[in-house]
C-alpha cells in the first residue's frame, strides 16, 4: 500500500512537471501541444551530453556523489544547461513552424503541426542518439527503509526518490510566485484571459508567448531529467508520458498550474495502484481511464473555469 | 515483368492507404474532426478481420464487413464521449485510444498472438490463383474496386444535402444550428464512416500482407495518412486519393535511398530519418501549401460571385 503511494509520488512529480507546462502553452498558446513529450525526451538526453561535457571539463571526468545521493553537483548544472538548450529548442520549432500559422490563426492546423513536429523531434533524437537506453550515473544506490515491513506493507524509498519529489514542490512554489507577483506573469495570465484586451492594455504578447514556451520547456526538460534520474533514458519517454500530461493538464482544469501539479499527482498515483490490479503491462490505459471520466463527468476539470 | 511485379505491389500499398485516407477526408476535409488515432482504428479493423477469418474460419468478405462494424462501434464509443466538447479534446482522446489499443495488441496475448502477432491471415481467392502475380494483380483489381466505391459514395454523400450540412456545421456551428441542424448527431455520423473506412483499410491490409503485428500500427502510420491528406489536399476526395500515391511513393523511394546509402548497422538510425524528413515535409506544406496539391474548391453562390465583378 504505502510502497504504491510513494511510487505513485515519484512517477506524479515528473507528469506534474511536464503537465505545468502543457497547461501554460495550452491556455497561452491556445492549442494541444503533441510535442510536450518530447521536450521531456530532448532535456533528459541534452542533459546527458551536458553532464559528459561538464565532467569533463571540471571534474577530471568523474562525478563525485553528494551525501546519500546517486549523482554529484555536476548533474544539476547539467540540468540547468539542459533546461536552457531545450527552452532555445522550443523557440526554434516556435519560430520555424507555429508562428507562421498562429499568423493564420487555425488553432487545430496548429495541433497537427505539433503532432508532425514531435514525431520529427522523437525520430532527429533516436538518429542522433540511437535506442540503447542511457543513464546519468552507474552508482547503485541502497533504498532506505522508512516504514518497517509490518505496517501496511511497509516502504522503501531512494533518496533520489526523494529528492525528486522535494524538488518537483521548489519549482511548482517558485512558478507560482513568478505567476502571481512579477509582472510577467501578470502578463500571461491577462493574456490566457483574452489576448486582444491584454494586446490593448499595454501587453507585449509576442514577449509573453516566448517567455510560455521558455518556462513550458524548461519545467519539461527538469521533469526529463527526473525522469531519467528514477529511471532509463531513453527515445520514447516522453511520448510514453504524453498521454499522462494530457490527463493531468485537463483533470487539474486547461490554465491551473496548481491543478496541473494536482493532476499529476492523481495521475500517477492511480497508475501505481492500478498497477497490482491489472498488471504493468496496462500502466499507460490507466491514465486514459483518467482522461475518460473527466471529461464525461467534469470536462472543464477540477479548477478550470467555465469556457 | 518484374516492374508489373513491383508496381502492382507497390499500387496495392498506395490503393489502401487511399482508402484510409479517404476516410480521415471525411472526418477532417469536410466535417473538420481531428483524429490522432488511425492507427488504432485501422489496427482494430485489421486485428477483428484476420480473427474472424482465422479463429472463427469466416469468409474474408464477412471478415471486412466485421472489420468495418468493429472500428465504427469503437469510433461510436469515442465520439460519444469527446465530439461534444472542445474540438481539440477529439484529438486527444483518439490519440489515447489508439494509445490502449496498441497496449492490448501488444499484450492481450491469448486474442492478438502479442508481439508475434496473427500469422497465416488467409488470402482471397488465392486457391485459385496461388501467391504470385497474378494474385497480387487480382488483390490490386479488388483493392482499387473498393477505393472507385468509397469514392463515388463519398462523392454522393457530400455533394448532397448531408454533407452540406456537415460543412456548414464545419463553418459556423452556430449559424447551422440555428436552422435547426443538430450538430453533434452530423459529427458522430461522420466521424464513425470514416472510422469505419479506416478499419476496412486495416483489413485490407491485414488480407494483403498475411501477417499483422502490433508494430505494423505505430503513431508513425497516422502520420503517414496524415501527410497524404495534407500533401494531397484536404476537402477533396481527389486530393486523398493523390496524396496516398503520392506519399507512399516518396515514402518507398527514400526508404529505399536510405537502405542503398546507409550501412547495415546505420538501418534503425535510417528509419528515424526518414520520418524525419517526412515530418519537415508535412510541416513545410502546412506552413507554403495549407491546401495542398488538390485543395477545397471554394463553394461560392453564382449570385455572389457576380457581384463582384
Amino acid at each position: 500500500m504505502l510502497q504504491l503511494l510513494a511510487d505513485g509520488l515519484v512517477v506524479g512529480s515528473v507528469i506534474a512537471l511536464g503537465a505545468v507546462g502543457l497547461t501554460l502553452t495550452y491556455s497561452i498558446l491556445r492549442f494541444a501541444n503533441f510535442g510536450q513529450g518530447e521536450f521531456l525526451t530532448w532535456g533528459a538526453y541534452l542533459a546527458v551530453t551536458a553532464l559528459g561535457f561538464v565532467v569533463a571539463v571540471t571534474g577530471g571526468g568523474v562525478m563525485q556523489p553528494i551525501g546519500p545521493f546517486s549523482f554529484g553537483w555536476e548533474l544539476l548544472v547539467a540540468m540547468v544547461i539542459a533546461a536552457a538548450l531545450t527552452a532555445g529548442l522550443a523557440l526554434l520549432v516556435d519560430w520555424l513552424l507555429f508562428q507562421r500559422l498562429r499568423a493564420r490563426g487555425a488553432a487545430i492546423t496548429l495541433v497537427i503541426a505539433s503532432f508532425g513536429a514531435a514525431l520529427a523531434l522523437r525520430n532527429l533524437l533516436q538518429f542522433l542518439y540511437g535506442t540503447l537506453p542511457e543513464y546519468y550515473t552507474r552508482e547503485i544506490q541502497i533504498a532506505i527503509r522508512l516504514v518497517p515491513r509490518d505496517v501496511l506493507g511497509g516502504l522503501r524509498i531512494t533518496p533520489d526518490q526523494l529528492l525528486v519529489i522535494g524538488m518537483t514542490g521548489a519549482v511548482v512554489l517558485g512558478l507560482h510566485l513568478l505567476l502571481t507577483r512579477t509582472t510577467l506573469g501578470r502578463a500571461m495570465r491577462a493574456t490566457a484571459m483574452n489576448p486582444a484586451l491584454a494586446r490593448v492594455a499595454g501587453v507585449d504578447v509576442a514577449a509573453v508567448i516566448r517567455a510560455t514556451w521558455i518556462i513550458g520547456a524548461a519545467l519539461a526538460a527538469v521533469a526529463g531529467v527526473f525522469a531519467g534520474l528514477v529511471g532509463q533514458i531513453r527515445p520514447g519517454l516522453g511520448f510514453e508520458l504524453l498521454l499522462p500530461l494530457f490527463a493531468a493538464a485537463i483533470l487539474g482544469g486547461i490554465g491551473s498550474v496548481w491543478g496541473a501539479v494536482l493532476g499529476g499527482f492523481i495521475v500517477g498515483l492511480a497508475e501505481s495502484f492500478s498497477v497490482p490490479i491489472f498488471g504493468a503491462e496496462y500502466r499507460a490505459a490507466t491514465a486514459f481511464l483518467v482522461l475518460i471520466a473527466i471529461l464525461l463527468l467534469r470536462p472543464n476539470g477540477l479548477f478550470g473555469e467555465k469556457p | 515483368m518484374e516492374l508489373l511485379a513491383y508496381g502492382s505491389f507497390f499500387l496495392c500499398f498506395a490503393s489502401i492507404f487511399a482508402v484510409m485516407a479517404l476516410g480521415l477526408n471525411l472526418q477532417w476535409g469536410f466535417a473538420g474532426l481531428f483524429n490522432v488515432g488511425v492507427a488504432g482504428f485501422v489496427a482494430i479493423g485489421a486485428y477483428a478481420s484476420a480473427l474472424l477469418t482465422t479463429s472463427l474460419g469466416w469468409p474474408v468478405a464477412l471478415g471486412w464487413i466485421g472489420a468495418m462494424a468493429a472500428a465504427g462501434i469503437a469510433a461510436f464509443i469515442v465520439g460519444l464521449a469527446a465530439l461534444r466538447l472542445r474540438e481539440d479534446y477529439l484529438a486527444i482522446t483518439t490519440f489515447g485510444i489508439a494509445v490502449v489499443i496498441q497496449l492490448v495488441a501488444l499484450n492481450a496475448q491469448a486474442l492478438t498472438g502479442g508481439p508475434f502477432g496473427i500469422q497465416s491471415i488467409p488470402k482471397p481467392l488465392s486457391a485459385w490463383l496461388g501467391a504470385g502475380l497474378a494474385w497480387n494483380l487480382a488483390y490490386l483489381a479488388l483493392v482499387l474496386g473498393v477505393v472507385g466505391l468509397a469514392w463515388w459514395g463519398l462523392e454522393r454523400l457530400v455533394a448532397g444535402p448531408w454533407g452540406r450540412v456537415l460543412r456548414a456545421i464545419r463553418e459556423d456551428e452556430a449559424a447551422a444550428a440555428s436552422l435547426g441542424k443538430p450538430a453533434r448527431r452530423y459529427r458522430l455520423q461522420a466521424f464513425v464512416l470514416g472510422c469505419m473506412l479506416m478499419g476496412l483499410g486495416g483489413a485490407l491490409y491485414a488480407h494483403f500482407v498475411g501477417y499483422i503485428a502490433p508494430e505494423d500500427f505505430l503513431p508513425v502510420l497516422t502520420f503517414q495518412v496524415w501527410a497524404m491528406l495534407i500533401v494531397g489536399g484536404s476537402g477533396r476526395n481527389l486530393g486523398a486519393v493523390a496524396g496516398a500515391v503520392l506519399v507512399w511513393g516518396i515514402w518507398t523511394v527514400s526508404g529505399g535511398l536510405l537502405r542503398d546509402l546507409l550501412p547495415q548497422a546505420e538501418q534503425a538510425r535510417g528509419a528515424a530519418l526518414q520520418v524525419v524528413l517526412i515530418g519537415v515535409l508535412i510541416a513545410a506544406i502546412l506552413v507554403a501549401r495549407p491546401r495542398g496539391l488538390f485543395g477545397e474548391r471554394a463553394t461560392v453562390s453564382r449570385h455572389a460571385a457576380e457581384d463582384a465583378t
